[in-house]
C-alpha cells in the first residue's frame, strides 16, 4: 500500500513539476515571440486583433540608411571586442591554469571585477577618464569599455576549457622535441577550439547588446542598442524596430545550435577519449 | 661512475615550497638498463622521472645522461622521451598523426614518413592501425600508440610512468613480457616508475626502492627479494614475517639470534654483521616456512604454534598461525600442488613451523 502512494505521490510531484516547468518556459518566450508575430503585422499599433500580413516593416528596415549605420557600427566594434578579448581571455587563462606565478589570485580578482561593477559605474568612471585625458568619444571607446566586460567572461570560459583537457598532452609535446610555441599551436590551441568559439559568441553578444556603456561612451556613431533606443520615442517606427529584433532573434537562435553543436562535439570526442 | 654508467643522478633533492619531495638521491643506470623506480605513492619516484625529462628542475644536485649535465637544458632538447601515466594520446590525431608528432624536423619526406610510421606500427603489433582515431583505441592500444609516438623518436633513455597501470590484470601481465622483450630489441634504456613490486621485479634488470624521498636499496630482483636491506624493503617487497631478537653468539659466519616467541633462531651472518648482543630483526618469507603437523625434532629453526585463519588464492595458499607471544600471526605460503587438503581449515590444531637457516634475513631495526 505504501508502495503504491510513494508511487502515486512520485507521479503527482512529476505532474506538478512539468506544469511548472511549462508555465516557466510560456513566461520566458512569450513575450518574446510577439516581436516576430508583429513584425508581420499591417497596424502600426501594437494591438490585438491582428491586421493583414505584411513585408513592409522588413522593407523599411533594410532601407533605413540610420538602421544599416549603427548595425554596421555594432557588428564591427562586436567583431573586434570579440577577437581581442577572446585573445586576451586565452592567454590569461593559460597563465593562470598552467603557470605558477606570484600574486596569480590577485591577479585574477582584479580581471574579474568588471564583472561585478555596476555598469552604470563604469560608464560614468569612463567617461569622466576620457574628458580628463581629453580622449574624443569614438567606437573606440566604445569597444575598450566593452573589452573591460568581455575579457573577463573570456577568460573564464577559456579557463574551464584548459582546465578541461589533460595538462600532460602539452608535457607530450615539450618531450617530443615542440617547444612552448610550437605546443601552442600543436596542441593547447585545437584543443581549445571548442572554448575559443564558445568565448567569440559570447563576447560577440555581450558587445552587440551592450547599452549603458555605449551610451555613456558614444560620439556621433551609435551602435545598435542606441539606434534602438533612439527610435522608440518615434510609434511608427516601432514595427520596423520589432522586424530588427525579430530578424536578431533568428539570426541568434541558429549562432547558439552551431556553438551547442560545437561544444557538444568537443565533449563528446574527450568522453571518449577518456581525458 | 663506471664505464657504462649512461644516467648518473647526483645528490638531487627536490623541494615544493616546504614539501621535500626527493632527498639527497644518487645513483647509475647503467647503459641499456631496463631500470626501476619502485616505492609507494608519494615516495618521489614520479618527481625523479620528471626530472629526468625536465618539467621539473632539481633544488639541488645534477642529472648526467650520457656525460652532460641537464639542468640547463629544457624538455624538448633532451634526449629522453616519456611514456605518461595516462599515455597522453592527442585527442585530435589520428594515430599516424600521434606517431609522426615529434617527427616534424626530421628532414623527412611524407613517403619516408609514412614508410616510418607503417614500420613502428609492426613493431608494437598494430600494423593499418594508421588512420585510427585517437577515440577508437583501446586502453591497450593506447599504450601501444604512446610508446611508439616516443620510440619513433630513437632516444636515448625511454622514460615511463607507471606504464601499466591503466591497463586490467590479465593485459597488464601480457604488456610485461612484450615490454621487456621490446627493451632487449631496441636496446635503448629504459627507466620505469611503478608501485607495483611484482611488475617491478618482472620486468627490471635492477631496482630503486625509495621512501620518502629517499632511495632505500638498489639491486637485482631477485637479490633485492632474498637479501632486502631493511624492514620497509623487505615488507614493501612482497609478504615479510619479523620478529624481534637479538643477536647472541657469532660463529663462522653464522649468527645465533635469541627471539621471543620463534626461540633460538641461526642466521646466516653475511656482509656487515651486527655485533654480539645487537638488536636485530629477524626477517623469513612465507614461503620458506615449512608447515608441519607433527613436531619436529631440532629445538632451533623450529617451533610450535596453533593453526590460523587460511586464504585460498588460486595457484597458492596463505596460512596463519599463531605463536605465543608474536601479536601478528605468521604467514606460511604453500603451493596448492603439495597443500595437505585434509588439514586445511582445521582450527587451533597444533602445528610445527620449520625453517632452513639460509631462509633467514637478519636486518636491523628501523
Amino acid at each position: 500500500m505504501s508502495a503504491a502512494k510513494t508511487d502515486r505521490n512520485r507521479l503527482g510531484r512529476l505532474d506538478s513539476f512539468a506544469v511548472y516547468a511549462v508555465a516557466y518556459l510560456v513566461f520566458l518566450y512569450l513575450p518574446v515571440l510577439f516581436l516576430p508575430l508583429f513584425s508581420f503585422n499591417e497596424s502600426i499599433y501594437i494591438a490585438f486583433p491582428l491586421k493583414g500580413f505584411t513585408f513592409e516593416w522588413y522593407e523599411a528596415m533594410v532601407s533605413n540608411a540610420g538602421l544599416i549605420a549603427a548595425l554596421t557600427n555594432s557588428v564591427k566594434v562586436g567583431a573586434v571586442v570579440a577577437v581581442l578579448s577572446t585573445l586576451f581571455g586565452t592567454l590569461a587563462a593559460k597563465a593562470v591554469t598552467r603557470y605558477r606565478m606570484p600574486g596569480r589570485g590577485l591577479t585574477v580578482g582584479f580581471i574579474m571585477i568588471p564583472l561585478v561593477i555596476p555598469e552604470i559605474i563604469l560608464g560614468i568612471a569612463l567617461l569622466v577618464l576620457a574628458n580628463m585625458g581629453g580622449i574624443p568619444l569614438t567606437l573606440f571607446t566604445i569597444g575598450f569599455a566593452h573589452m573591460l566586460l568581455c575579457v573577463p567572461f573570456s577568460m573564464l570560459v577559456m579557463i574551464s576549457r584548459l582546465e578541461g583537457f589533460d595538462k600532460s598532452l602539452e608535457e607530450a609535446a615539450l618531450d617530443l622535441g615542440e617547444n612552448a610555441w610550437w605546443t601552442f599551436w600543436r596542441v593547447t590551441f585545437p584543443l581549445a577550439i571548442p572554448g575559443i568559439v564558445a568565448s567569440l559568441l559570447l563576447t560577440f553578444t555581450i558587445s552587440f547588446d551592450e547599452f549603458i556603456l555605449a551610451f555613456f561612451l558614444a560620439g556621433t556613431d551609435t551602435t545598435l542598442p542606441l539606434f534602438i533606443w533612439s527610435q522608440l520615442r518615434f510609434p511608427p517606427r516601432l514595427p520596423m524596430v520589432l522586424a530588427l529584433g525579430a530578424t536578431i532573434l533568428i539570426i541568434s537562435f541558429f549562432l547558439v545550435a552551431f556553438a551547442e553543436w560545437l561544444r557538444r562535439r568537443g565533449v563528446q570526442a574527450e568522453k571518449t577519449s577518456g581525458v | 661512475m663506471s664505464d657504462t654508467t649512461f644516467i648518473s643522478i647526483r645528490g638531487v633533492t627536490k623541494d615544493f615550497g616546504v614539501v621535500r619531495a626527493v632527498d639527497d638521491v644518487s645513483l647509475d643506470v647503467q647503459r641499456g638498463e631496463f631500470f626501476a623506480l619502485l616505492g609507494p605513492s608519494g615516495c618521489g619516484k614520479t618527481t625523479l622521472l620528471r626530472m629526468l625529462a625536465g618539467f621539473e628542475a632539481p633544488t639541488k644536485g645534477e642529472i648526467f645522461i650520457d656525460g652532460q649535465p641537464m639542468s640547463a637544458m629544457p624538455p624538448h632538447q633532451r634526449p629522453v622521451n616519456m611514456v605518461f601515466q595516462n599515455y597522453a594520446i592527442f585527442p585530435h590525431l589520428d594515430v599516424r598523426g600521434n606517431i609522426a608528432f615529434g617527427m616534424r624536423k626530421s628532414g623527412l619526406s611524407k613517403t619516408e614518413l609514412n614508410a616510418k610510421v607503417e614500420e613502428t606500427l609492426e613493431m608494437i603489433k598494430l600494423p593499418g592501425y594508421a588512420k585510427r582515431g585517437a577515440n577508437e583505441l583501446s586502453g591497450g592500444q593506447r599504450q601501444r600508440v604512446a610508446l611508439a609516438r616516443a620510440l619513433i623518436k630513437r632516444p636515448k633513455v625511454l622514460l615511463l610512468d607507471e606504464p601499466l597501470g591503466a591497463l586490467d590484470k590479465k593485459l597488464r601481465e601480457e604488456m610485461q613480457l612484450e615490454l621487456r622483450a621490446l627493451q632487449k630489441s631496441v636496446g635503448i634504456t629504459f627507466v620505469f616508475v611503478t608501485h607495483d613490486q611484482e611488475e617491478a621485479l618482472t620486468m627490471s634488470d635492477r631496482i630503486a626502492v625509495m621512501s620518502k624521498g629517499e632511495v632505500l636499496q638498489v639491486e637485482a630482483p631477485m637479490r633485492l627479494y632474498e637479501r632486502p636491506s631493511s624492514p620497509f624493503v623487505a615488507d614493501f617487497i612482497g609478504t615479510m614475517n619479523f620478529f624481534d631478537g637479538s643477536v647472541r653468539a657469532l660463529a663462522d659466519g653464522c649468527a645465533t639470534v635469541d627471539t621471543g616467541p620463534l626461540g633460538e633462531v641461526r642466521a646466516q651472518a653475511e656482509g656487515e654483521a651486527p655485533g654480539v648482543g645487537e638488536r636485530v630483526v629477524v626477517a623469513i618469507r612465507p614461503e620458506k616456512m615449512k608447515l608441519n603437523f607433527k613436531a619436529q625434532g631440532e629445538s632451533v629453526n623450529s617451533v610450535q604454534g596453533r593453526m590460523g585463519p587460511a586464504a585460498y588464492l588460486g595457484e597458492r595458499s596463505h596460512f596463519y598461525v599463531h605463536l605465543d607471544g608474536h601479536d601478528r600471526p605468521v604467514a606460511v605460503a604453500m603451493q596448492n600442488m603439495e597443500r595437505p587438503d585434509v588439514w586445511a581449515g582445521q582450527s587451533d590444531q597444533p602445528v610445527w613451523l620449520s625453517w632452513s637457516q639460509d631462509a633467514v634475513v637478519l636486518l636491523r631495526p628501523e
